[in-house]
């Protein structure tokens, strides 16, 4: 699965994106984002307050509890700030 | 069919305007999002999520035409570095009556603000830099839409 990170959590953990192969107990973004959690200062840094962080799961939005299964691309952001 | 454009370039708001007068359109509203300065800022960088971005502001402008009776919209934002006075976007509708043309025009920059993937970094003149935090009230307005 690719995982892209945009702005700050881009920035706290360093890489714009990467693939990575996912334990098969991972069902939806919350799980995603524990299992990245244990991945480093930086992943535990950026995912540090969830409210914070915003997703998207092959380009369209997504939640918390959203299903990640068959997913493609998960991207991570902050809150937009368009306009 | 909308027109939706993220470029780095600067865009001609007079040329989109002429553009959205076609056929039997009776007014077309607009809005134009610059850079605000407040002396304090000196350059504002503004990063997207290529692959999203345009799909994401196509639905905000199908949500749009859905809502309101319009001949057509357009949606123009800006990416990359800015300063400020610069135009960052653009949003306009077009139909046969003001009152559509006008809340279509407000619910496409306001729907814009929460439901498009770009994100703004500052520069400040005392030489550091910070990514802006979205605004509740942003969000407060884009909910109104909904109701």
């Amino acid at each position: 699965m690719k995982l892209l990170y945009f702005a700050w959590l881009r920035e706290k953990i360093g890489v714009s994106e990467e693939d990575v192969t996912l334990p098969a107990n991972l069902l939806s973004v919350a799980d995603l984002v524990g299992w990245l959690k244990g991945r480093g200062p930086g992943y535990e840094a950026a995912f540090a307050q969830a409210n914070l962080v915003r997703c998207a799961i092959d380009q369209e939005f997504g939640r918390a509890e959203s299903s990640i299964a068959g997913a493609k691309e998960i991207a991570f952001f902050p809150p937009v700030t368009g306009g | 069919m909308p027109r939706i454009i993220v470029q780095h370039e600067d865009f001609d708001a007079g040329a989109e305007l002429a553009r959205l007068n076609a056929g039997d359109v009776g007014g077309i509203g607009s809005f134009i999002g610059v850079v605000r300065g407040e002396g304090k800022i000196t350059a504002l960088h503004l990063e997207h999520y290529p692959a999203m971005t345009e799909r994401a502001l196509m639905k905000i402008a199908d949500e749009a035409m859905a809502r309101w009776p319009l001949h057509d919209c357009t949606i123009i934002h800006r990416v990359g570095t800015l300063h400020p006075g610069d135009n960052i976007v653009f949003v306009a509708a077009a139909s046969a009556h003001r009152d559509a043309a006008l809340r279509a025009t407000a619910f496409l920059i306001d729907w814009l603000k929460t439901s498009a993937p770009f994100w703004k970094r500052e520069d400040f003149v005392s030489g550091t830099s910070a990514w802006v935090v979205a605004r509740e009230a942003d969000e407060a307005v884009a909910a109104a839409w909904t109701k």
